[in-house]
């Protein structure tokens, strides 16, 4: 690092003090007075445990599959999932279901087409289709709900909170690294409905006022592995199947990070030694 | 520093070759003899970072763009396609976004140890312009790339820089006008951006070398600040010296990079960019990428619009005068024990800008982010000029070798800091 040791004038130790003491001031001023704006925010969501969390992170693909079920009986009256294909739900680091099962899954959907005379026709889907959009376009969506609901391939990227000066620093470095806003967010909205007398004030959703009613509620999805029927494990079962869905490379990522870097720390030993010994007679 | 090369090829080919075109005798005399101060410290290692980032950008860049398609109907869900169908598309896209982001790592790091040890002051006044005209080159390069993914901080983020240019008066509408091709940030400006952000690195490329080439000219500035007395006391030859110490860096960088990409590669980006660009719908807060937020702190601090764009461009190009505005006869901050103060004053204030720019342009946001522009013009009309007359610098070593030797004390030991 650059040398400050040599400085022992008082007059450089008294600027910089002065120097944090106007910087510190004009933050601490600034974050007040922003404090006192974040009303129109919504509440800061809780910090969830996840598998897929941390450097060795992988899905829980029965939490995938329980997810999967819950955006199929539940989010899918609604919530489109089209850049996503049947066949991804057997991919590698995905829900683990059986090229069977999707197969048959595809088959119970209506996919528009078009047969060889150029006739416009619906068929059953096959594995490599992607799971159809509700509604034509955003209008026609809108028409029916208000508000178009979004789709949701993208939703646990697309969807992040702010942490505040100074956690947001520490969420990129190695052992705290959080990137797991999307989900947790997810989560937190989906319990978010706390004033039972108004189906749509959501304690998380900014403004707190969201077009969509509570969706959830308890025992509505039946679960056949045992797992709780509950809103609490619905919503953190289906916001890991939207984590997926919206990143279903991840395991791969990590897995390959992790090689990169001890192949990386490795290399960087040899050419620090390599460094010293050529260095060695330089001075 | 550099001379006429007396490198021979060693058989008759290459003799042949290099009678006709010394390009092997270029290249040794650049990379191979080229001499350089023995004391430099790894904060010297950027050069060899930067000239990596590039490559690195350009690659993974041209493999993207064969499976990119720029199409305002088309473009989101093509990248979309790379993340989810195309082989190692998720590495190539994270691997260029995140590239970005430590490019400018990178350049911020070189710019601010130009600043600490004077690497701007004559004879270097022209390398160090260079410098500038890269970081121009790359901070459009960046801007247009952030426009293609057509997310919505693409699109929005666009329509904001874009609408810089309506400032200027009478013209600033069809100025405007012309860049959209159009009335808005549509179809044609999308086209547009691809083709320049495809040019501009190209042209960044050809900058590196006039830079290179300017540094091989005037040589190498190092800590201690004094120009080389003595090519055999006071240099090491750039191989094997320079070329081992700046891979071991390039391969710790590495180490920061693979980081990012592999385990927080959304880190530095912007969840409203993974929604697809609406015209209809503008987010809550626009914010650009992290690189330019201290000048857009500057653009918002000031009330007027052109004012405000006129800072923000000003605030770049004031460092084009630098080699003039600081009139110290010292180059080092190492021997500058005011200027030292000053400066990490000064990259406080621009870490201050960074965080500013990231904050709604409201209450005390704004009155902070004033002060910091403030002490970032003062720092270089007013404190660096008065500076070289106030402040009585430390005895400067009279050769590098004797810096060397009194770092040391005459031991060995290693050269970095």
């Amino acid at each position: 690092m650059i040398r400050l040791n040599e400085d022992k004038d008082m007059i450089s130790f008294k600027s910089i003090s002065l120097a944090v003491a106007i910087s510190a001031a004009a933050f601490s001023y600034a974050q007040s007075s922003a404090f006192a704006q974040e009303e129109g925010h919504g509440a800061t969501p809780h910090m969830e445990k996840w598998s897929f969390s941390g450097m060795l992170g992988t899905y829980d693909r029965a939490q995938l599959q329980r997810g999967f079920r819950v955006y199929r009986e539940v989010c899918s009256a609604c919530h489109s999932l089209s850049r996503l294909r049947f066949g991804n739900l057997a991919d590698e680091g995905g829900p683990g279901f059986s090229e069977g099962q999707v197969k048959a899954l595809a088959a119970e959907y209506q996919i528009k087409d078009f047969n060889d005379k150029g006739e416009a026709i619906e068929r059953p889907g096959f594995p490599s289709d992607n799971f159809p959009k509700i509604f034509a376009n955003d209008d026609a969506a809108a028409a029916v709900h208000g508000k178009a609901p979004p789709d949701l391939s993208l939703i646990a990227k697309a969807r992040s909170y702010s942490r505040g000066f100074p956690f947001f620093l520490l969420d990129m470095l190695p052992g705290f690294a959080y990137q797991e806003h999307g989900p947790d967010y997810i989560h937190a909205l989906l319990n978010g409905y706390t004033k039972p007398d108004d189906p749509k004030w959501n304690l998380y959703f900014p403004g707190n006022q969201i077009a969509m009613p509570k969706p959830l509620s308890d025992d509505q999805v039946e679960y056949t592995d045992g797992s709780p029927k509950t809103v609490e494990q619905y919503s953190r079962d289906v916001a890991a199947f939207l984590m997926w869905a919206a990143e279903p490379k991840l395991e791969e990522r990590k897995r390959t990070g992790l090689n990169a870097l001890i192949f990386l720390f490795i290399f960087a030993g040899l050419l620090y030694f390599t460094k010293k010994k050529i260095w060695a007679d330089a001075h | 520093m550099s001379g006429p090369s007396t490198f021979v090829p060693k058989s008759a080919l290459g003799r042949w070759f290099e009678s006709r075109l010394p390009i092997m005798g270029l290249i040794h005399g650049s990379f191979v003899a080229y001499p350089t101060p023995r004391n430099l410290n790894y904060w010297w290692a950027f050069g060899a970072i930067l000239s990596f980032m590039l490559v690195a950008q350009i690659i993974t860049g041209i493999v993207l763009t064969m499976h990119y398609t720029p199409q305002v109907d088309l473009a989101f869900s093509s990248v979309e396609t790379i993340m989810r169908d195309v082989n190692w598309g998720w590495f190539l896209r994270y691997a260029h976004s995140n590239g970005a982001s430590m490019f400018f790592v990178a350049v911020y790091v070189h710019m601010f140890r130009g600043l600490y040890y004077g690497s701007y002051k004559a004879p270097r006044e022209v390398l160090w312009i260079l410098g500038v005209i890269i970081y121009l080159l790359m901070m459009a390069t960046g801007f247009l790339g952030y426009t293609l993914p057509w997310g919505q901080m693409s699109f929005w983020g666009a329509t904001v820089i874009t609408n810089f240019f309506s400032a200027i008066p009478l013209v600033g509408e069809a100025v405007t006008t012309w860049l959209w091709g159009g009335y808005s940030v549509g179809n044609p400006t999308l086209n547009r951006f691809f083709a320049l952000h495809y040019l501009l690195p190209f042209m960044i490329a050809g900058v590196v070398v006039l830079h290179v080439w300017a540094l091989h000219v005037v040589g190498q500035n190092n800590p201690a600040g004094v120009e080389v007395k003595n090519v055999d006391r006071d240099t090491v030859p750039f191989t094997p010296y320079a070329t081992i110490k700046d891979s071991f860096a390039v391969v710790c960088f590495l180490i920061l990079y693979a980081w990012f990409v592999f385990y927080v590669p959304n880190y530095l980006g912007h969840a409203d960019n993974y929604i697809e660009a609406n015209p209809l719908s503008t987010p809550a807060h626009i914010v650009p990428e992290w690189y330019y937020l201290p000048f857009y702190a500057i653009l918002r601090a000031i009330p007027s619009k052109l004012g405000g764009v006129t800072a923000m461009f000003g605030s770049i190009a004031i460092l084009a005068f630098l080699p003039w505005l600081d009139t110290s006869r010292v180059r080092s901050a190492a021997f500058r024990p005011m200027y030292r103060v000053f400066f990490w004053a000064f990259v406080l204030c621009c870490l201050g800008l960074g965080y500013l720019g990231a904050q709604p342009a409201e209450g005390g946001y704004i009155i902070a982010a004033r002060l910091l522009t403030t002490f970032y013009f003062g720092f270089f009309i007013i404190i660096l000029p008065l500076l070289g007359i106030f402040e009585t610098p430390k005895p400067v070593p009279a050769t590098i070798a004797d810096a060397v030797l009194a770092k040391n004390g005459g031991v060995a030991a290693q050269p970095a800091e």
